[in-house]
């Protein structure tokens, strides 16, 4: 292995395409692990920002706020179920927001929240017609202070500040007390109106140490209405993350698979050009685990230098893209999950050029057929 | 490792014999017919005698090395390096072996071409069981004794291709082996050249009471070795 290293070393040169070409790939696979989290980050900020260990919706919901309904009696219920601490209504309304200085066709996607328990980021609810909003939202002109018009029927809301990292569904939010709430959906989705003491769902905080699968589970049978999640759960069902998940992490796994085929070629021709250099290592008294061992301390190296300066690079990309414009989040966790996947990749990869090494004769350094 | 009556045997005469083939034969299969490379070989070395094998291309100069040196196998016959049997051996056995009791020195000299010569006598230690300091000490001195000191820094592509046949030797001594095999090791060098690496080879060798086993085609070289052994078509003559 000091052997494979000390090549690295002297002739680096040797290497540097292979480097090249896997730190491209590496890029790519950062950017897109990082587009999935931004995407992700983007879709699901609202509810990874509750205080809450279950959300409970209507049982014909399909899990979605659009769709779900829960009356004050369901609430009741609910409240009663041992373990349940605390519920706090919520409800969702999604309207494109006509911003001051904006053209009249340019609105701002927003998703405007009525809440009874603040979340964490945001502040308790504020004082009617106003609203906390969304840092990215500031990339649509949005300003403290400013009031912006919702809906067809442009209901006004105030912004009297910002909170971070509580978009949905790729939309800027926008957090009211519930009557405001209320009012911009009569005024914009009359068809969707809930009445005073009803809310689309409830955030349920469960006493400490409540097992809060179990709890969902006993809220479900206690209302006979519901289908409560926990908050784990409920991000997943937001529409479109888990698809968006499956659609990135199988482009992921395919430009992986072609890190490894990449090392697996690059380490397979040096293989064969090193046969008879192997050949003497051979005689003179290497294991072929010796020499294979070489051969991944190199492919490691190669792809630990590239996935470094991969790193290095998403980062300084995903500083240099503002908030609000790509959906990207590429943060350390994802370029070392990346790097490890790599890494796993090149050894598999090298693993290909095994038998060629186990197959390499020492007699063949000695004369050539005499 | 089993030591049988034999190996007993074998070792208490090693002092003074390096190898000894006895009825050795080599048979490879080609396109479902049996090519004898080696027919009942016969041939012991003393502990420091240096053997020429000569013979034309194609007579078993290269299977009969390959075999003394444990990088093949036999057919038939036993073969016995330093008072040690290896005929039975596994290929890890015999890897170990070549670790520890032959050096071999190839015909095209055949360094690591990115390491320097201090490191390319280093590369036999790292490949067998670590000494360490011990190896170092024996690199630095054998670069000493084969004038090679003041070129221990140099990559081979720095070194003259004499230079590069000495680090070569120094190679196959690092192990302070009991038999080195030369194959061909004069043939890439003009007449001059090759007579004063075969005259290193001579000192070298009766320096340290190591036997050597010299394949050459090459007459001119032969008066430099204690003994000259003919192998024609897998027999050997003496």
């Amino acid at each position: 292995m000091k052997i494979a290293l000390r090549e690295l070393r002297r002739r680096p040169a040797r290497f540097v395409t292979a480097t090249v070409i896997l730190t491209l790939v590496a890029v790519l696979v950062m950017f897109l692990g990082g587009l999935l989290d931004g995407l992700v980050r983007g879709a699901t900020g609202a509810l990874r920002a509750q205080d809450a260990d279950v959300i409970v919706y209507s049982d014909t919901a399909r899990s979605t706020f659009a769709r779900s309904r829960v009356e004050a009696d369901t609430r009741a219920a609910v409240e009663a179920v041992p373990g349940v601490a605390r519920t706090g209504g919520i409800g969702l309304v999604q309207l494109g927001a006509r911003v001051p200085g904006n053209g009249p066709r340019e609105l701002a996607a927003t998703a405007l929240f009525g809440y009874e328990l603040a979340p964490t980021r945001v502040p308790e609810p504020p004082a009617p017609g106003e609203v906390y909003a969304d840092d990215v939202l500031r990339a649509d002109g949005i300003e403290v202070g400013m009031e912006i018009l919702l809906g067809p029927a442009r209901s006004p809301v105030t912004v009297i500040g910002f909170v971070s990292d509580v978009s949905y569904s790729g939309q800027g939010s926008l957090w009211a007390e519930p009557g405001t709430w209320r009012d911009v959906v009569g005024a914009n989705r009359p068809d969707v109106e809930l009445p005073d003491d009803a809310f689309q769902a409830l955030v349920v905080q469960a006493d400490e140490g409540v097992d809060v699968q179990r709890l969902a589970e006993e809220i479900d049978d206690a209302t006979g209405t519901t289908e409560s999640l926990t908050t784990a759960e409920a991000i997943e069902e937001i529409p479109g993350v888990r698809a968006q998940r499956s659609t990135f992490n199988q482009i992921i796994g395919v430009t992986i698979a072609i890190a490894g085929v990449v090392v697996a070629l690059f380490f397979a021709l040096l293989t064969v050009e090193r046969l008879s250099l192997y050949g003497v290592l051979k005689a003179l008294g290497a294991r072929s685990s010796t020499l294979f061992a070489g051969l991944v301390a190199q492919a490691v190296v190669v792809t630990a230098v590239a996935s470094a300066v991969a790193g290095g690079l998403a980062l300084l990309i995903d500083a240099l893209i503002g908030p609000g414009s790509i959906p990207l989040d590429i943060s350390g966790s994802r370029v070392l999950t990346s790097a490890a996947l790599l890494l796993v990749a090149a050894v598999v990869g090298c693993a290909f050029s095994l038998r060629r090494v186990l197959r390499v004769d020492p007699a063949a350094a000695i004369g050539t057929g005499s | 490792m089993s030591t049988t009556q034999d190996d007993t045997f074998e070792a208490s005469d090693s002092a003074g014999t390096a190898l000894r083939l006895r009825g050795v034969r080599k048979v490879y299969p080609v396109a479902g017919e049996e090519v004898v490379a080696l027919d009942h070989a016969d041939l012991e070395v003393a502990a420091d005698e240096i053997v020429a094998l000569v013979g034309p291309s194609g007579s078993g100069k290269t299977t009969l090395c390959s075999i003394a040196g444990g990088l093949l196998t036999t057919t038939a016959g036993d073969v016995v390096v330093g008072g040690e049997d290896i005929s039975g051996y596994s290929p890890k056995q015999l890897t170990r072996f070549r670790q520890d009791k032959v050096g071999f020195v190839f015909q095209s000299v055949n360094l690591v071409p990115f390491l320097t010569a201090r490191e390319n006598l280093l590369v036999v230690d790292e490949l067998g069981p670590r000494t360490g300091s011990a190896a170092r000490t024996r690199a630095d001195q054998l670069l000493d004794e084969l004038g090679l000191a003041d070129r221990a820094r140099n990559l081979p592509a720095q070194l003259s291709g004499g230079q590069r046949q000495r680090v070569a030797i120094g190679r196959a001594l690092m192990n302070d082996p009991d038999l080195v095999l030369f194959d061909e090791p004069t043939s890439a060098l003009d007449t001059h050249l090759g007579e004063q690496v075969m005259e290193l080879i001579r000192r070298e060798m009766k320096d340290r009471g190591t036997a050597a086993v010299v394949v050459t085609h090459d007459d001119r070289m032969t008066h430099y070795c204690d003994r000259v052994v003919h192998i024609v078509d897998g027999r050997i003559s003496a």
